[in-house]
This record gives C-alpha cells, sequence and structure tokens, in this order.
C-alpha cells in the first residue's frame, strides 16, 4: 500500500442520520462497498479527505416487494440482486448485469448505490436500470426525494445528486415479466436482452453493455427501453433509438433503430477500445437482438 | 529406474505454503530499523536533464537521498553493454527511467517525497516506433539505432527466388510488447556493513546475475556480496535482469540511509518501468514450389530493444536461429536486427525472441498454403526436418527425429481433417454471426544457452551429505513456480537411491551455492538436473570408495546410507559431490559466421487451435486445444503438463488479449484493470501429450519452459484465418484489429 492513509479520515456510523449530518457539513464524501474506490486508492489516485463509509447502516440494506415495486437498499449487492428469486423472474437483466460484474469478490462488495453514484459510463447495471424505467430515493437532512434514473446522470461523472444527499434506494417498477421466445416470433409481451460486450469472459469491463427492453403488441413495439454502457459520457438512455422502434411494426423498424442508435451513441478512443470499435459493435449487437426477436430467435449470446 | 522418482507427478515441494498463504514474499519481511525507498522517474520519453528540484513542504533532512554522484563505483548496469546507468546523469532516455532515488523511515512520507522533486528538462526527440528508428532521423544509439545486427546465409537466395518454376509469397508479420505480469511484482531489501559488505534478499530469477552486478557497482570482493533468493512469485524472464538495478538500487539507499531499505514496486510501477516482451516485425520472402517443397527462404527480422541495449542481442540471436523454424530448405538468408527506440528497454520473456520469429514463419506458412491450396498441415509435414538434415544455421540434427509422429499425433487428438471438414461445411451454410476454425502450428526450441552460452557459463552444482544422513542440493537453481524444488529432489533422491524426503532443497543463497547458472532458457531440469545427477553420483562414488557403502547405482538403505555418512564425517570435515558443465561431444557454434550447433537438443511440437469468430464483436474463443510434444524424458508429469499449459494461457493472452498501449514512449494501461490477461473462462480446454523420446526411455531431459510459448499464437490465427477468410497477420489481435482485418477482406 503506497497511499498516504493518514491523510485520510473515515467515519463508519451505523445511523442513517449521522450519514446526512456529515453529508450536510459538505467536505465529506461516501464509501460504500469500496470497488471503484480502492482502486482509485491504490493508484495514489484517490483525493485525501474525509470519507463516511456507510456499509454499516442497516437501513440502506435490504430488497422490498410490493404490488408495484421492488425496492433495493442501496447498499444492496451485486450478490443479493442474483439471489433474490423475484428479481431472477421480472428483472433478470439486472440479474444478468450483477452476474457479469468483477468476480466473487467484487460481487460481495460492490453496491448497486455506488455502481450509480461512482457514475462510470462503463458500469454495468445502469444500462439494465435504465431500460427497466427505475426511480432513484435520494435522502438528505433537507428531504426525501425521488427522481427518474434516466434523468440522472447529466454528463461525465455528473449527476443530479447534491453534495448533501444520500442515494438511499433504487427502486424497479414492477411489470409484465418477459416472455420466452416463441417460434415464429414473440407477437404479443415483453422482451429482455442484456449484452456485454468485453472480450475477456469474466472480470471484463464493458467495451459495449445494452439492456433492450420490448414490449410488443401483435407484432407492433408498444414500447421499447434501451440502455447503453460504454458508448457515451454518461450511461446512455438511448431515447432516440427507442422512439424509432415505439408504433411500428417491429420488423420494419429494425434498420431505422439501428441507424438511429449508430447517432446516438457517442463512444470515444481511450486505452481499453476505440470509438470505431464500440460504435460498430453497439450497432451489430442491437440488430443481432432486434433481428433475433423478430424471428422469434434465442438471440444468440456474444462468445 | 522405473521404481524411481523421476517420472513421477510428486506434488510440489511448496505448494502447500503457497496456496495457504502461508509462504512469506519479500514484502512480508521486515528488518530492524529497515526505511523504505522509492524511485524517482522520468515522466518523458527523451530530455537533457538539467537539473533535480527537492520540492517544498518535505523534512528532506530526514531522508536518504542517493543520485549519480553518490554510487560507489560506475553508474553502470552490468549486462552486455555499458551504456544503462543506474539512475540518469544527463541523458534521459526512456520514460519511467530512473533518475533519483529516496528512503526514509516511513513509507508514506518516501511517497510524499516522491511527488515533491521535481526534475528541470530540456524535452528531446524521441523515437517511438520501429519505422522511425528505422528511417534514422533521429538518431538514440550509436550511428543508425542498431543494436546489433547477424546475418547468415545458405545456398544461393537470389537464384531461387528468381528460378521461374517457385512461386514467391511474401509477408510481413508484427508481434506486439508483452508484460510477463508475474503475480508478485519486483522488490529487494538490502543491507550494508562497512566490514561485512552486501547482503541483498529479494524477488529474482538469477542470484549470481545480482551477485556480479552489485560485485561491480560497490567493487567489493565477491565474498563480500550476498544475495539471497526470497519466494518469488513468478518470473517468466522478468525477474531475470531488471532485479540488478533494483537490487543496486536497494543497496546504495541502504549504505547512505545506514539502515537497511527495502524497495517494493507497485504494479502500476512495475509495469511501467521493468522489461517486456520485444516486438517484433519479420519480413518473410519464400520461394517454394507448386507442390508446398520450400525452395527458399529469405528472412528480414527485427526486434525492438529499447532505449538500452540490455539481453537484445541475444534475444536476437535466438530469435533469428529459430526463424526459419524446423523446416527442410536448401537456400536461406537471415538477417536480424535489435533496433534502438525511446521505449523502456525490452527484456527477457519466455521464449525469448523465438515466440516472435516462429509466430512470423508458421503465419507466413498458412498464406503459403492459401495461395497453393494446400492443407496447412500437408505443407508443413511435406518440409519437416528429417534426421541428418541441417537446420537454417547448418547444425544436423543427431537425433532420430520424428516432427512427422509429433504433428500426426496432434492431428489425430484434435481430428484434423473431420473438424476441418465440418468447420467449412458450418462456415458455408450459416446465415449466424459464428464462424469456425482450425489451425496448427509445427515448431522447435532450443533449449539451454545459444551456441556457447553454456560453455562460457561453466555451471556448477553440488550435493552435500548431512550429518544426519539427508542430501542438501547446492545449487543457485531458482524456485519460480515451473517446480525447481521439486524437480531437483527427484533426480537427486534417484541418483543418491534414496526416499525423496531425505533430500533437501535449499533456498539460493550466494553465500552457500556455487554459481549453477541463471534460472532461465528451460535449462533447469534440462542442464543443472544433470549436474546434480553427476553431482549426486560423485558422492556416492566417494563413499563407495571409502569403503563406506556398496556398490551398485540401485536404492540404498537409508540407515545404511546414514551410517555411512557419519563415518566418513567422522574423519572429514564435509563430504560433497559436485559436478561442472561440459557440453556434449562434437558441439561447435561459429558466432561470427553465425552457424553452427546452436543448441545441444531441441523440443519439438505440433499444437492445433480451434476457435469460433463471432463476427459481431470480432471476438474469438478459442474452444479446444492440443499440445503434443516430444521433450526427452519427463522428470514430473503434473509439473510439467503445468509448464505447458500455463506457456499455452501465456500465448493466448499474448494472441489476442494483451496490449501494452504505449503514449509517447510510456505504457498507458499500467494495471490489471486495462491490461486484460485472460481468466480461466477464456482458457480452453488444453489437452497436453508428451510423446514417448526419441531416444527411448532412458533419453536425457530437455528444457519444456517456453516452448509452449511459441505455438498457441500461430496456431490460433491460422485457425481465425480458417474461420473467416481474413488473414490477420499482426498480434495481440484484439477484436479492434480483427475487426478491421476483417473489414479490410470484405472490400
Amino acid at each position: 500500500m503506497r497511499a498516504d492513509l493518514s491523510r485520510f479520515e473515515v467515519v463508519r456510523p451505523r445511523a442513517l442520520d449521522e450519514v446526512l449530518v456529515r453529508l450536510g457539513e459538505g467536505g465529506w464524501s461516501v464509501l460504500a462497498g469500496g470497488t471503484d474506490l480502492m482502486v482509485t486508492l491504490g493508484a495514489l489516485a484517490l483525493p485525501p479527505g474525509r470519507y463516511v463509509d456507510v456499509w454499516r447502516v442497516d437501513a440502506l440494506r435490504g430488497i422490498t416487494v410490493t404490488d408495484d415495486a421492488i425496492t433495493m437498499g442501496a447498499l444492496t449487492t451485486y450478490a443479493d440482486v442474483q439471489r433474490h428469486p423475484l428479481l431472477q423472474v421480472e428483472f433478470p437483466m439486472l440479474v444478468e448485469a450483477a452476474r457479469r460484474s468483477g468476480a466473487a469478490a467484487i460481487q460481495n462488495r460492490g453496491t448497486l448505490g455506488g455502481n450509480i453514484a461512482n457514475a462510470s459510463p462503463a458500469a454495468d447495471s445502469p444500462p439494465a436500470l435504465l431500460a427497466y424505467g427505475a426511480v432513484l430515493e435520494l435522502h438528505s437532512r433537507a428531504g426525501t426525494r425521488r427522481l427518474a434514473y434516466a434523468d440522472f446522470h447529466t454528463g461525465y461523472k455528473q449527476t443530479l445528486r447534491r453534495g448533501d444527499e444520500l442515494i438511499a434506494r433504487v427502486i424497479l417498477p414492477r411489470r409484465a415479466a418477459a416472455a420466452a421466445p416463441v417460434a415464429g416470433g414473440v407477437r404479443d409481451g415483453v422482451v429482455d436482452a442484456y449484452r456485454k460486450i468485453g472480450t475477456r469472459k469474466a472480470q471484463a469491463i464493458a467495451k459495449v453493455g445494452l439492456a433492450v427492453r420490448l414490449e410488443l403488441q401483435g407484432g407492433v413495439v408498444a414500447d421499447a427501453a434501451i440502455g447503453a454502457a460504454s458508448v457515451a459520457p454518461v450511461p446512455l438512455f438511448a431515447r432516440t433509438t427507442a422512439a424509432a422502434l415505439r408504433g411500428r411494426p417491429l420488423a420494419d423498424a429494425i434498420e431505422a433503430a439501428v441507424a438511429a442508435f449508430g447517432d446516438e451513441v457517442t463512444p470515444i478512443d481511450d486505452v481499453r477500445s476505440s470509438a470505431r470499435y464500440r460504435r460498430q459493435v453497439a450497432v451489430n449487437v442491437l440488430r443481432d437482438v432486434l433481428a433475433a426477436v423478430s424471428a422469434g430467435r434465442t438471440p444468440v449470446d456474444s462468445l | 529406474m522405473q521404481d524411481g522418482f523421476v517420472g513421477r507427478s510428486v506434488p510440489r515441494r511448496e505448494g502447500h505454503d503457497k496456496v495457504t498463504g502461508a509462504t512469506a514474499y519479500v514484502d512480508d519481511l521486515s528488518l530492524p530499523g529497515m526505511w523504505h525507498g522509492v524511485t524517482v522517474r522520468s515522466p518523458v520519453a527523451r530530455a537533457r536533464l538539467l537539473g533535480v528540484e527537492l520540492g517544498e513542504g518535505v523534512p528532506w533532512h530526514e531522508f536518504a537521498i542517493v543520485g549519480p554522484d553518490d554510487l560507489p563505483g560506475p553508474n553502470v548496469v552490468k549486462l552486455i553493454d555499458t551504456d544503462q546507468p543506474l539512475l540518469a546523469a544527463d541523458e534521459i532516455r526512456h520514460c519511467d527511467e530512473p533518475v533519483l532515488l529516496l528512503a526514509h523511515p516511513d513509507r508514506a512520507m518516501a511517497e510524499r517525497g516522491r511527488a515533491a522533486v521535481r526534475l528541470r528538462l530540456e524535452p528531446l526527440p524521441a523515437v517511438t516506433s520501429l519505422d522511425d528508428a528505422l528511417r534514422g532521423d533521429v538518431v538514440v544509439w550509436g550511428r543508425d539505432n542498431v543494436f546489433r545486427e547477424y546475418r547468415t546465409a545458405k545456398g544461393d537466395v537470389d537464384a531461387a527466388l528468381a528460378d521461374p518454376d517457385v512461386v514467391v509469397v511474401e509477408g510481413v508479420y508484427e508481434t506486439g510488447a508483452q508484460e510477463q505480469m508475474y503475480i508478485e511484482p519486483q522488490g529487494m531489501i538490502a543491507q550494508f556493513d562497512a566490514e561485512r559488505g552486501v547482503t541483498v534478499r529479494g524477488s529474482l530469477q538469477c542470484p549470481y546475475y545480482v551477485h556480479a552486478a552489485l560485485v561491480a557497482l560497490f567493487q567489493l570482493p565477491p565474498q563480500q556480496v550476498r544475495v539471497i533468493q526470497t519466494a518469488t512469485g513468478g518470473g517468466f524472464g522478468g525477474k531475470e535482469e531488471y532485479p540488478s538495478v533494483i537490487a543496486a538500487h536497494a543497496a546504495v539507499l541502504a549504505r547512505k540511509a545506514g539502515h537497511p531499505v527495502k524497495l517494493i514496486y507497485d504494479r502500476v510501477e512495475d509495469v511501467r518501468a521493468t522489461t517486456k516482451r520485444h516486438p517484433s516485425r519479420t519480413h518473410h520472402r519464400t520461394a517454394v514450389r507448386r507442390d508446398g517443397t520450400l525452395v527458399a527462404m529469405d528472412i528480414d527480422f527485427i526486434i525492438d530493444g529499447g532505449a538500452y541495449l540490455t539481453l537484445s542481442p541475444v534475444v536476437l540471436s535466438r530469435g533469428a536461429i529459430h526463424s526459419a523454424g524446423p523446416y527442410r530448405c536448401e537456400h536461406v538468408r537471415i538477417r536480424a536486427r535489435a533496433i534502438a527506440t525511446s521505449h523502456p528497454p525490452h527484456g527477457a520473456f519466455r521464449g525469448f525472441g523465438a515466440p516472435q520469429s516462429v509466430f512470423a514463419l508458421e503465419r507466413h506458412l498458412d498464406v503459403i498454403a492459401a495461395r497453393l491450396g494446400l492443407d496447412p498441415a500437408a505443407l508443413r509435414r511435406k518440409n519437416l526436418l528429417q534426421p541428418g538434415e541441417q537446420t537454417a544455421v547448418g547444425q544436423v540434427v543427431r537425433e532420430p527425429i520424428a516432427l512427422d509422429r509429433v504433428l500426426d499425433r496432434a492431428l489425430a487428438l484434435s481430428h484434423w481433417h473431420e473438424r476441418r471438414a465440418a468447420h467449412e461445411a458450418f462456415n458455408r451454410s450459416t446465415d449466424g454471426p459464428l464462424r469456425r476454425g482450425i489451425g496448427v502450428a509445427t515448431f522447435m526450441h532450443g533449449a539451454g544457452f545459444t551456441g556457447a552460452g553454456e560453455v562460457h557459463l561453466a555451471s556448477v552444482a553440488q550435493v552435500q551429505a548431512e550429518r544426519d544422513g539427508t542430501l542438501t542440493v547446492l545449487a543457485a537453481s531458482t524456485e519460480i513456480g515451473q517446480g525447481t524444488n521439486t524437480v531437483f529432489a527427484q533426480i537427486v533422491a534417484d541418483a543418491a537411491g534414496l526416499p525423496l524426503s531425505r533430500v533437501r532443497v535449499g533456498q539460493p543463497d550466494t553465500a552457500v551455492v556455487p554459481d549453477s547458472g541463471p534460472t532461465v532458457a528451460s535449462r533447469t531440469t534440462m542442464v543443472v538436473g544433470t549436474l546434480l545427477r553427476r553431482a549426486t553420483a560423485s558422492l556416492r562414488q566417494t563413499l563407495r570408495d571409502a569403503g563406506l557403502l556398496p556398490a551398485g547405482t540401485g536404492p540404498v538403505d537409508p540407515e545404511v546410507f546414514t551410517q555411512a555418512v557419519a563415518r566418513y564425517l567422522a574423519d572429514h570435515e564435509q563430504l560433497r559431490g559436485e559436478a561442472r558443465y561440459e557440453p556434449p561431444p562434437g558441439i561447435a557454434w561459429d558466432e561470427k559466421a553465425f552457424r553452427g550447433d546452436a543448441y545441444a537438443s531441441y523440443a519439438w511440437a505440433a499444437y492445433v487451435a480451434d476457435v469460433t469468430v463471432d463476427l459481431r464483436t470480432a471476438e474469438v474463443r478459442v474452444d479446444d486445444f492440443v499440445a503434443v510434444q516430444e521433450v526427452g524424458r519427463v522428470v514430473n508429469p503434473v509439473l510439467a503438463a503445468g509448464q505447458i499449459e500455463g506457456g499455452v494461457a501465456q500465448a493466448i493472452g499474448w494472441a489476442l488479449f494483451e496490449q501494452v498501449v504505449y503514449r509517447d514512449g510510456r505504457v498507458a494501461n499500467p494495471q490489471m484493470t486495462n491490461y486484460i490477461i485472460p481468466t480461466a473462462v477464456d482458457t480452453p480446454p488444453i489437452r497436453v501429450e508428451f510423446m514417448p523420446p526419441f531416444l527411448g526411455d532412458d533419453a536425457p531431459s530437455k528444457g519444456i519452459g517456453e516452448l509452449p510459448m511459441d505455438g498457441p499464437a500461430p496456431a490460433i490465427l491460422a485457425a481465425v484465418q480458417h474461420a473467416t477468410g481474413a488473414v490477420p497477420t499482426a498480434i495481440p489481435m484484439l477484436p479492434e484489429q480483427l475487426a478491421q482485418v476483417l473489414q479490410e477482406a470484405q472490400s
């Protein structure tokens, strides 16, 4: 450990109120599972200063189910997500995202709240949360507010969370469960498809991530929601692409949607991949998913 | 001998302690009063160093500070040449080059000091590509940026290429740098004492390399320098030459501080500063008859040595010798150059130049096969070297080699013909995104030092009998995860006729062990193992000559042996057997002509890769891998298979995952989160088979550590070519690169 730990002050409260008091004071940052911050610390890139470790705050844990929604505490880990029987049935893309994040140790520590707050455009769970229309509940001394997650990310590592606020819960509105593919194509029902392209099959950081939810009625796209990772400065909620699908017969809308997606993504060249590759693969994978749903095939997952 | 330990998969000796976390590595060790060292490095690839300023807010009086003027001896990293300084004095020649050393009792304060040092630099033009170096507009080394050039030729290449009856096929093939990514980053602890001299402990492959470097730097008698290898978490060549630098740095800091100093690199520093595999470019021009017979090879092999000469000439030499492969060809011309650039020096890495040139040749053979419409396996089979024939550098292979049998076995195990046909049928009929292919590579790997290297080393190994009747192995060969301790114990136990439990293999310590040479070049089992067998036999002979043991070479009753040793030691101070390297008879290498017996022995192999390519993502999955080789006698089948599997996995990384991104000469992805190595799920089932030795059951063992690095990359790219029809010619071939190759093939 090369980092100078004497320059970090860390408090570990158990009460949510104490966390909110600290955040209200200003100058405190939040530490949850640590799976992002510890990497930064190891690289000597974590700013020294004051950190509130929220790991012991029980009020931020637990998954509760009502008729309308599944509400997950911000400290819900990827392991918790994978184990939850109802999430497995109704929100399989989130479960898949959790399954493909890091390795077992990361999955035991990494939290949904942290994954959202860290605001990495490459994060695995945001595309699924976007496609599922998640709502965030933020707490502060000033009160509690709810935000559509689709509005949360405003720029690279910029969010609507104020410095005095803590992401306390992630709420998933319950809708119809996804249907199994049927021969001749899905004409009625909901289809989910999650893809993560990371070159390496485990412990990868996404080069392209994609979560597609389609609601079909009589072969027509009644609703569509698409989240994507690593193709924009933020976890991308692809509104234009979804609009290109909505209200049209799926089979006829594929090429327009794929073209819209190609325009909507704004990937970059970096040390992990190239803009050109990311754009091409994002487009290829979306086309593949839509074509498979349209043809009633189970989309062949990428290698 | 069938009842002995050689040939049996006895468990790895240090395995339990490593798996349970009991093993102490250098960073787990602490000495009383120990300080922590850090290295201030250059942030740019090339500059004049005008000055070093110690910034504000740091209690500098508490630090030990070492610059080029504070060294006890020459400011030189002792290797082949003397061009590399231990600390840059006036010109910076690569990014992350060491400039200043600091030590402080508190590690965090040492880091604060490192961050507060400012270098005053005047930028100089850098050379960050092979093309720039060859163009020579900017000269960073010698007159022409060429560290070393070798040329060798046989026959009349130009006439053969001009023959109207041949097809001439040309191609250029490139390989990238590769990080060794041993699990334990590098580190050393040094002590200095005016009377007792220098003692260094650390993670390393070659205790006597470090010893020589410290003797030269401190100008001390050899016995006043002591180097002790601590448990080492992998090396792969990365701990061959670089540990000498860290040991020297730690030792000069210890001398300055008056305290022991620990100098540990973290992953980022290790990846940025230490050596990597040489990038390469090979140009092949080959004359081949329409039936596939190789007639002439014209080979131009270039490697990027980085900013200093280091070991590049020897890497180049091995690469050049392997560049024409295990094939019969009458006319061969090889030109090989190691080029200087402003990259951190590239260095030793498993295979040492051979994987680069083997990749190029094997890739080229697939291009030739495609051009002639031949099965790639058939093309190779037609040209395989036969007993009594000459290699490209004129070595007559004396062994009764049967590489065609090795190839046939690999083809049978992989169901080559059936799979090839099945994949072609699948690819023709599918309208989905997946394509399948199968590819093969045949190759040889020379074991031990190149040319007269082993003769110059004149390695010595000893076996000592203790009063309790046990034997202690005395060798400088290090356990770096490859099984040295276990294999040595097996060999010595059999030679002594004793149970395995009676043989101890100590940690190499230059105060105790003779110089059995470096732990490199796949030489440990083959060369040092042989020395230990002879040393043990000699010890036994001493007891027989003294009338204390009956004649014979078979098992000995341990109690009888213990009594014999006790009686011998009653009259003598110690009982040791010793052996010194002797070259096999009739071996001669002409370094000037670059011809002759390049290696005392070769391992032979044929590898087959079966892949799926996803056209949507340009990702490649290796579905199955067959590795068949002849390596002489296998001492420990489980450990040997582990070496092959590990090498194949490392080569899959080199081929498909691992990209060292240099930006302005600096490694831009120095962490495990952005330098991507394959995980277990990215690694296919690897089916390893060792052929019965060509020389029969009692054949000597050959080196195997590097062999498996040579074949996988070309076999995998051949399979991708078979799957897609595109012709990839460069690695690493990440999906980003393959996507481009596929696109170009389409248009």
